[in-house]
């Protein structure tokens, strides 16, 4: 089977970017790489969803079967609930991003956004492990929300069942990004891990 | 950071999506023209495509529609070129009247279509499948799956192209359009192109009866083509009990929902790649070792039904077979495949308990029963939201109970509650004043519903242009209120002849949309939609207007002004002036307005500003009746 990681979020949180540069960093490493993007209509607030598939052996279809993602990565709280009970099992790792993005039908008062407590107990209730970190607002600490997504990422160097360091990501990004823009992603990166650790 | 889309030599990886993998794919086949309209999921290929114009020897065009840009494209070929020209589903219908007559006068250049599906209408207005051209006009149809295959059929398209004599139909789907995978790169050819059409040989469609026997013959070549192509692959026992017949991303799931259900000593995977016309042979040989077919492919039953006429008329030979499929219930015969529904489809025909693969879940309440959809909307300072406010506004103040027919861009979202729900219909490209064409002659049946027809800018040039002509010959009584945002926004801000830049970064004297209405001699005028009162004002006057007329609310797109330039100002919701529920308003801002950045304090039950989402476009400061919400200019 190959390695499942799912990137959701919310247009405009970098979501894409986050996926290409993990998708990057396999194939530099020596795995098949099959990244499924959803993204529809995302650019006006829509759900962005990144279905990463990593394996040795060949490269998988782009969408991951029902239940078969083994770490969850989800920018916006609201959207890594919406996909938990379609793509998580009890061995699945959440990381969180604990900053909602409140959907239009949330402002107008149409529907509730649930309660952050209410999102961290069914999750917690649906996987293995989940980790609730504050990564909006450490990439606004650090200059710039759309930092986010390579805290998360960096996050995610932490967990057991990622494959990459640190490290494998700073080396693959030096050849995706200008030189002007590394070292605050890897300052980002660096503050992700820790948030884990 | 290096281009690999340039790269000369090939023989390296590179992350591709497939979009970027169909162009790496021209290039590689020798392409030396392309043309496109953009439109999800294509716009990539030519975006790719116009960077890598920058240091190849290929000329690359956004046209102002896809008929334009298909007719472009082989005007390359007549001259000998390879070609390219690459669209959404809807674009072929536009393209489609040139096609079916291209067909039949035949080609020179190899000249590849590439028609981008949208299965499940994520980006689209509908989910047509685009395969049906190929039966229509003749023309063989390729269905790469993969990013890989991408790449190589789309290389091998233009060969198979100047061998037939005529255009070739690749196929994509949004899924693998957008999907990423590592590639290995070929080598680029040495680009020399010196067009010259030959004019002893002319390019027409007469005499049409031989022409379409020849176009069939032509067909006839490809089938025996295809019979012999690697991209069409066989995955399982010599003699199943089940085959699987798919193409496109489908194969890929049913592959891995065999494994999954340890079904491979059962069920083979027959994945075609060249599918219209399919071959025959190669279908025979595998159908005729295996009583049940399951049939798997994205929107239409396009490869059943094929098979299926096969089977009928090889039926003293091959036996009584039994299909499962869109016919039979089976799969589902709208909407896009996935391993979900694959499996099951096999669960179900295995007889395989359904065991949740959710494991330890139990009966536990789905967790997704609590979560609000979201609903899209126009991104914070948007000038449509303005646009629809001031159109809602004039509406009302008329009362006549008036209405706005759309069109196809990011202003289609005004059928939802982000527009004020004022659309009321929205079908294709330029429909919306054709539409409002018909309305504005209905008065003498005693009709007196105002209509504001809406435009923007691209779909304009695309076909808005013929409507508005029609409004002044038949002096139709039409509002048309042409939303110039001075970019193709939902698409991904993709040049037009209003933004005085070309898809290659070239310098064009732009296309003045004003001077351009004018010319008709017809009322024209011009606001700024910001300015959402006097624009409901001079809408409002309009409306009570007879005869064709034109506004322009010219305002540049939020997210090309935020990256350009930037807004001024800063703004605040002053929380000591915002009476909550108490106000009466309530909730206006929040509740009709629905700018992401405004949002509602749940803590302090007030407004207040998301200053993470809010651009500082300062237009919210209108809606407020205790004018709570303020500005402030940013030095």
């Amino acid at each position: 089977m190959p390695l499942n990681i799912i990137i959701s979020g919310v247009g405009g949180q970098g979501n894409v970017l986050a996926s290409q540069v993990l998708g990057g960093v396999a194939s530099d490493n020596g795995f098949n790489v099959t990244i499924g993007e959803t993204f529809g209509l995302s650019q006006r607030g829509g759900p962005v969803m990144s279905h990463v598939r990593l394996s040795k052996k060949k490269h998988y279809g782009p969408l991951i079967p029902p239940n078969m993602g083994h770490v969850i990565i989800g920018l916006e709280p609201l959207e890594a609930l919406r996909i938990a009970d379609d793509f998580a099992n009890r061995e699945t790792t959440f990381i969180v991003n604990s900053r909602p993005i409140f959907p239009l039908n949330v402002i107008a008062g149409d529907v509730d956004y649930p309660p952050p407590e209410k999102i961290k107990l069914l999750l917690s209730e649906r996987a293995a492990a989940l980790h609730w970190i504050d990564a909006s607002d450490e990439a606004i600490k650090l200059g710039n929300p759309i930092l986010m997504n390579m805290i998360m990422l960096g996050a995610a160097c932490g967990l057991e069942a990622f494959p990459f360091s640190i490290d494998h990501i700073k080396n693959t990004l030096s050849s995706m990004f200008p030189p002007s823009k590394l070292e605050i992603n890897a300052k980002a990166l660096d503050i992700g891990l820790n948030l884990i650790s | 950071m290096t281009n690999l889309m340039t790269n000369k030599r090939g023989g390296i990886q590179a992350l591709l999506q497939g979009n970027q993998a169909i162009a790496r794919g021209a290039l590689e086949g020798g392409v030396s023209f392309c043309a496109a309209y953009p439109g999800n999921p294509s716009s990539e290929i030519l975006e790719t495509l116009a960077e890598a114009a920058t240091c190849l020897p290929i000329y690359v065009e956004w046209s102002i529609n896809e008929k334009v840009a298909l007719e472009a494209a082989t005007a390359a070929s007549f001259a000998g070129l390879r070609a390219i020209a690459s669209m959404k589903q809807n674009g072929v219908n536009v393209a489609s009247d040139f096609l079916t007559n291209l067909s039949l006068s035949g080609i020179k250049g190899g000249l590849v279509l590439v028609s981008c599906d949208d299965p499940g209408g994520i980006s689209s207005t509908n989910e047509e499948d685009a395969r049906l051209f190929a039966t229509l006009a003749d023309i063989p149809l390729l269905e790469p799956s993969t990013p890989v295959e991408a790449l190589e059929m789309t290389k091998w398209a233009f060969t198979l192209s100047e061998e037939i004599q005529n255009i070739v139909l690749l196929r994509s789907v949004s899924r693998l359009s957008h999907t990423r995978s590592n590639v290995t790169l070929g080598p680029l050819p040495e680009f020399s192109a010196s067009p010259r059409v030959d004019t002893s040989i002319q390019f027409h469609t007469f005499p049409v009866v031989p022409k379409h026997i020849t176009r069939h013959d032509k067909l006839d070549k490809a089938k025996v083509l295809f019979e012999a192509s690697p991209f069409n692959q066989y995955k399982g026992p010599p003699a199943p009990e089940l085959l699987i017949i798919s193409s496109g991303c489908a194969s890929a799931y049913a592959e891995e929902a065999v494994d999954i259900l340890h079904l491979s000593e059962n069920v083979g995977v027959l994945k075609l790649a060249t599918t219209w016309p399919i071959p025959d042979n190669l279908v025979k040989t595998h159908i005729q070792s295996c009583d049940k077919i399951l049939f798997l492919e994205d929107v239409d039953p396009f490869i059943e039904n094929q098979v299926k006429s096969l089977a009928a008329d090889m039926m003293t030979e091959l036996g009584i077979k039994q299909f499962f499929g869109k016919a039979s219930g089976h799969a589902p015969d709208s909407g896009e495949q996935s391993p979900e529904i694959i499996l099951r489809v096999l669960r179900d025909l295995f007889g395989i308990n359904p065991e949740p693969q959710n494991r330890g879940y139990g009966d536990k309440k789905r967790g997704d029963t609590l979560v609000p959809p979201r609903e899209f909307g126009f991104c914070p300072g948007c000038p449509h939201r303005s646009s629809y406010y001031a159109i809602k506004t004039a509406l009302a103040w008329d009362g006549r109970d008036g209405f706005v027919s759309g069109d196809i861009g990011c202003y289609t979202m005004g059928i939802w509650p982000t527009g004020f729900n004022q659309v009321k219909s929205v079908h294709a490209m330029g429909a919306g004043s054709g539409l409002a064409c018909g309305y504005g002659k209905l008065k003498r049946f005693g009709f007196d519903q105002p209509v504001v027809t809406v435009c923007g800018d691209s779909t304009f040039f695309h076909s808005g242009i013929p409507p508005l002509i029609n409004a002044k010959f038949n002096q139709a009584d039409m509002l048309l209120v042409i939303l110039d945002n001075s970019a193709t926004a939902m698409t991904g801000f993709q040049p037009h002849p209003g933004t005085g830049i070309t898809a290659m970064g070239e310098k064009t004297d732009p296309v003045d949309i004003e001077i351009f209405c004018r010319s008709l001699n017809i009322d024209v005028s011009v606001a700024d939609p910001y300015e959402m009162k006097q624009t409901a004002q001079a809408i409002y006057g309009l409306v009570q207007k007879k005869g064709p007329r034109v506004l322009i609310l010219k305002r540049t797109c939020a997210l090309v002004e935020g990256k350009e330039r930037g807004f001024p100002y800063e703004v605040k919701v002053n929380q000591d002036l915002c009476l909550g529920e108490d106000c009466g308003c309530n909730r206006y801002c929040t509740r009709i307005f629905r700018c992401p950045g405004l949002v509602w304090d749940e803590e302090n039950q007030k407004a207040k500003i998301d200053e993470v989402i809010c651009v500082g476009c300062g237009v919210c400061t209108e809606v407020c009746p205790r004018q709570a919400i303020v500005k402030k200019k940013i030095s």
